[in-house]
């Protein structure tokens, strides 16, 4: 019906408006208990939705961070595995060298000895004593005579007899000495080789005990880690964390020099496959040395499995050794013959720029400049072209970081995005749900009149009407509870009449 | 293990085949045409640098070509000179090379002609790279667009410029231009609507500083 003929049912527009009006205020009046019911029911239907899918995202949510957990206790088993096998293996290299001197440093020791002893023995012997009748001699030496030449003559012989066996005896006391002396002296080197020897020793059962100390540390990390505490999950995600940044950023390095080789062959690869071709929108001289560059990545990563470095292919950290060193050989050969290829690429591309640049010159009508005479440019890129695929087959390793840990951080980002999704649905019911309320609430403002009469009829009779809010929203409000199950029972409490 | 060999000999057929067409697409092909009536042969040393720069523009695997416009310019004699640059960059230098002195010698004895035929050089044009089946077609206009033709020469042809850049260079004014304005004007609307007629795109550069706009589109 138009709006005209609405507002002429009577002859004057406003009371035909103010009829309208009241006819729309009783309408809505006996209306708004099934619409009350209805809002009610959609803002329950749309929160408990939407807290029935936070529930199972949450649940989700939790089953990721579990694996992630699980994931990460696995790699710290392995890693500390690896790390208690590693120092096993240098304990045992340690144990298996010194034990192979030992019998050679036990004969030197019993040999130093030995020599020792005999050198201690001939620096004990003492010089041999005056003869017995000295005294003898003496006496009589002492013997007051009366003034008798022969007498005197004899006594005088007597004395110089015992000077010069005196000086001889002091000789010989002094040569004796001086032997003595000599041989401790030559004991002096065999007591520091001897004491060099010990602290040889001494220092390797150091070595040892350190290594065990280490070893015990790293066995009470691996318990943690198997007990999966809290600590050792904990150490392990930040590990995993430093490991992602520290490997991405290497990587990056990398990435920057596989583009400086990139277009070292770019250009000479065009004289070589064409350089009008094109597969799909690229030159496929671009294709082609970008194909070598990933060739030398793979052989790289290869080299490093076949070296036990890295553990991205188990098959070939499993293979038995002759294999894996034949392994060693065919991939570094390769890698050997891309980079000469890579260097004979830099030194045609170093021609090719000098013969573009001419020609640039030429076109111009530029006097063309004499041609730099230093080899050093065209040795330094071929240098370049050389070096760096095989620096380029470093990459192995800090790309099985990258992967290692890009599993647990893509983990903690997903469980992440989990926890923020079930916020927007919680937040999404939640709104639906006061919404629900709002509109009610604008319902019953909009049809005041009627209300005001409804309660001043029956105010009259002593009756009041509960406000329709409260009786659709018994509590006036919703308690946000974390959802811990999906198994929860939700109870839907029907409005009472 | 049959299969999976059919399936990569399969992908490696797929993109040899889509591959080869596009180096044809992507190649372009220029199609120079000179004036040498009147007194505007005496710009030509001006078409030498813009034939410098396509040269050191263009890339292996495109097509240059340089003709001269004169009384009847509907014919293969007036190529003066055309190159298909090898793939190799190296060759392909060396082809730059030798065009620049061809061009080079036919600028220092070229002798102006009487007639001024337009149209027959660009029906030429759009012969020769149709031909040639460059992916991108430009054919430049090195004159002042004023078509002169003897008497006798058909040139009532529509142009069929479907794919094709027309770019006229160094449109200089003539005395009479100064004089009356729309003159110049008209005849570089002819030209443009008779372009865009035919399908072509129609773009007009003078400063030849601005050479770079010439594959801008």
């Amino acid at each position: 019906m138009p709006l005209a003929n609405m507002m002429s049912i009577t002859s004057n527009t406003f009371l035909s408006m103010v009829i309208w009006i009241g006819l729309l205020l009783a309408a809505l009046y006996f209306a708004r208990r099934p619409f009350h019911r209805a809002m009610s029911s959609l803002s329950r239907i749309i929160h408990n939705a939407m807290r029935l899918t936070a529930a199972s995202v949450m649940s989700a949510e939790k089953k990721l961070v579990q694996r992630n957990r699980e994931v990460l206790m696995a790699a710290g088993l392995e890693s500390a595995e690896r790390l208690v096998e590693r120092e096993f293996d240098r304990i045992n290299a340690a144990v298996v060298r010194d034990l192979e001197g030992y019998p050679n440093l036990q004969r030197k020791l019993l040999e130093m000895t030995t020599r020792l002893d005999e050198d201690y023995t001939q620096s004990a012997d003492v010089p041999p004593d005056l003869p017995n009748w000295i005294p003898i001699i003496e006496s009589i030496a002492n013997i007051k005579h009366s003034g008798d030449s022969m007498v005197a003559n004899m006594l005088g012989e007597i004395n110089r007899t015992l000077t010069e066996q005196h000086k001889a005896s002091i000789e010989n006391h002094r040569s004796s000495n001086t032997a003595r002396h000599s041989i401790l002296n030559k004991m002096l080197p065999a007591w520091r080789k001897v004491q060099k020897t010990l602290n040889d020793v001494g220092k390797s059962i150091g070595n040892l005990n350190q290594r065990a100390k280490r070893i015990d540390r790293y066995m009470d990390e691996y318990e943690q880690i198997r007990m999966q505490s809290d600590k050792a999950a904990r150490m392990l995600s930040s590990s995993s964390l430093t490991q992602f940044f520290i490997s991405g950023l290497v990587l990056m390095i990398a990435f920057g020099g596989a583009l400086i080789n990139f277009n070292l062959i770019a250009l000479p690869m065009s004289e070589m496959v064409g350089g009008a071709s094109y597969i799909g929108p690229y030159k496929t001289s671009d294709v082609a040395g970008l194909v070598i560059i990933l060739i030398e990545l793979t052989m790289g990563l290869f080299l490093m499995e076949s070296l036990r470095i890295t553990r991205l292919f188990p098959i070939i950290g499993s293979m038995d050794d002759k294999m894996r060193l034949r392994m060693i050989w065919i991939t570094f050969t390769l890698l050997a013959i891309l980079a000469g290829v890579e260097s004979a690429l830099a030194f045609m591309r170093d021609r090719i720029a000098q013969d573009m640049e001419a020609l640039r010159q030429t076109l111009a009508g530029v006097e063309q400049a004499s041609a730099a005479t230093s080899l050093i440019p065209t040795v330094g890129q071929m240098i370049m072209g050389f070096i760096l695929p095989f620096a380029l087959a470093f990459v192995a390793i800090p790309l099985e970081s990258f992967v290692s840990s890009s599993r647990t951080v893509l983990g903690i980002v997903a469980a992440g995005a989990l926890r923020l999704f079930a916020f927007i649905l919680r937040l999404i019911g939640n709104l639906g749900y006061y919404a629900g309320r709002l509109v009610i609430n604008l319902y019953d403002l909009i049809i005041f009149p009627s209300i005001w009469l409804e309660g001043v009829l029956t105010g009259s009779k002593g009756k009041r009407t509960a406000p329709a809010e409260e009786q659709l929203f018994e509590d006036g409000g919703i308690t946000e509870e974390a959802v811990e199950n999906l198994n929860d029972t939700i109870e839907y409490k029907e409005p009472q009449e | 293990m049959k299969k999976t060999i059919a399936i990569a000999f399969s992908l490696v057929l797929i993109i040899a085949l889509t591959g080869c067409p596009d180096a044809k697409s992507r190649s372009k092909g220029v199609y120079m045409l000179l004036d040498t009536s009147g007194t505007y042969a005496l710009e030509l040393n001006k078409a030498q640098s813009i034939l410098n720069y396509l040269l050191g523009v263009l890339q292996p695997g495109d097509t240059l070509a340089v003709a001269r416009i004169d009384t009847g310019s509907f014919s293969e004699k007036d190529i003066v000179a055309k190159v298909t640059f090898d793939e190799r960059p190296s060759y392909a230098n060396n082809q730059k090379r030798t065009f620049q002195q061809e061009v080079n010698s036919f600028v220092s004895t070229v002798k102006s002609s009487k007639y001024t035929d337009i149209s027959g050089g660009i029906l030429q044009a759009i012969e020769y790279l149709n031909e040639q089946g460059s992916g991108q077609k430009y054919v430049l206009i090195f004159s002042d667009l004023k078509q002169e033709l003897a008497k006798g020469y058909n040139r009532d042809i529509p142009l069929q410029l479907q794919g094709f850049s027309v770019i006229a260079l160094n449109v200089t004014k003539l005395r009479a231009d100064n004089i009356d304005p729309v003159k110049y004007q008209d005849r570089v609307t002819k030209w443009r609507a008779e372009v865009e007629s035919g399908g072509g795109n129609w773009a007009i550069i003078n400063d030849l500083e601005n050479l770079d706009q010439i594959f801008s589109n």
